[in-house]
């Protein structure tokens, strides 16, 4: 009974239309920032190496190299925030986290790109 | 004048308001409670209603609690109603689990009246009062937050203790501990009352109210919410 009523309370809180990407995927995330009354959209761009959470909790972690430094961001899924998660490459991964990521450098952090097993026409 | 209902704890969740501010949030099913008495200063002595919340089984309803909610046939109530003595006024409902008084909140209530979530629309602080989660004889460091004694330094087996509890001199040189000296005890499971916490939504529809941040006790615990009178 709680998990229902908890349910119903998050239902209000969900986004209709949930950004679909898959950990490994190489993302732009379009978050709305608002700079004093006008509103622009930031874009950060880099890996996806987790997801986290569930219901209105749901989270995603996004890492890329900023001037050789490692930079990750923690992005609510469901946060009114987000604009929009664009994706633009897909990686094959074996694993949900990737956080053996972060102790790579250079080029070693490329992840090998996911091709579709029908032949190109 | 103050604004009550009864409820239960449902459990914390996270919520987004428009502006994409997410707020954690204690969801209670607060009522529908029933009115069940109305104290006056008259009568009473003080003013105030007497709630019932979450319908009690009929079988594990005693006698005397099925008597307080509606009215019930006997020998005595024939006698006194031959008598011409007027019984008092009955809610009419089923026996309730929670019953508790909110002091001051009369205007217009009667009983038998259906009182909903709704009561709370335009509430935008609440205390929250319930009986906290029962943590057992606890130790000074987890119940009164003291620092316990050194890691090193020679300390031995006294890592998490007190310390001292008072010497000759202390208590006007009684010999002893001063009164109300703080030490470890029974922690937990008794009432509290978190006072201030903001009304994030009402869904009447649901009978839901969502407050930003804890709330005392377990999920599924009763609690009684309260307008708050402390901004």
């Amino acid at each position: 009974m709680s998990q229902k009523l908890l349910a119903l309370v998050e239902q209000s809180s969900l986004r209709e239309d949930v950004p679909q990407f898959n950990v490994g995927d190489t993302v732009d995330v379009h978050t709305r920032i608002l700079e004093g009354d006008k509103e622009r959209i930031q874009i950060f761009t880099g890996t996806v190496i987790a997801k986290s959470g569930s219901g209105t909790r749901a989270m995603f972690t996004v890492r890329r190299i900023v001037a050789g430094e490692g930079v990750e961001r923690k992005f609510p899924l469901h946060s009114p925030k987000i604009a929009k998660v664009e994706v633009k490459r897909s990686g094959v991964v074996r694993r949900a986290k990737l956080y053996f990521l972060r102790d790579r450098v250079g080029k070693a952090v490329r992840l090998r790109e996911k091709r579709d097993n029908a032949p190109q026409a | 004048m103050a604004k009550g209902l009864l409820g239960r704890k449902v459990g914390m969740t996270q919520v987004f308001d428009e502006s994409g501010r997410a707020y954690p949030v204690t969801v209670i099913e607060a009522g529908p409670c029933h009115v069940l008495q109305v104290r006056t200063q008259d009568r009473d002595g003080y003013e105030a209603v007497q709630l019932g919340f979450a319908d009690k089984p009929r079988r594990l309803a005693r006698r005397s609690e099925r008597g307080h909610v509606a009215t019930l046939e006997s020998k005595r109530s024939k006698k006194l109603k031959a008598a011409g003595v007027e019984s008092p006024a009955k809610a009419n409902c089923e026996p309730k689990r929670f019953i508790r008084e909110i002091r001051g909140m009369v205007d217009g209530l009667e009983v038998g009246q259906e009182i909903t979530v709704g009561l709370l629309a335009e509430v935008k602080s609440v205390d929250v009062t319930a009986t906290s989660k029962g943590s057992g004889f606890t130790g000074v460091m987890k119940r009164w937050n003291f620092g316990g004694l050194c890691a090193a330094h020679g300390a031995k087996k006294v890592h998490r203790s007190l310390g001292g509890t008072g010497g000759k001199a202390t208590d006007r040189g009684g010999g002893r501990p001063k009164k109300g000296k703080k030490m470890p005890g029974q922690y937990g499971n008794e009432r509290v009352t978190t006072r201030n916490i903001k009304v994030v939504r009402v869904d009447e529809e649901n009978g839901l109210l969502l407050v930003h941040g804890a709330v005392p006790g377990p999920t599924g615990g009763m609690v009684i919410v309260r307008e708050t009178n402390k901004y």
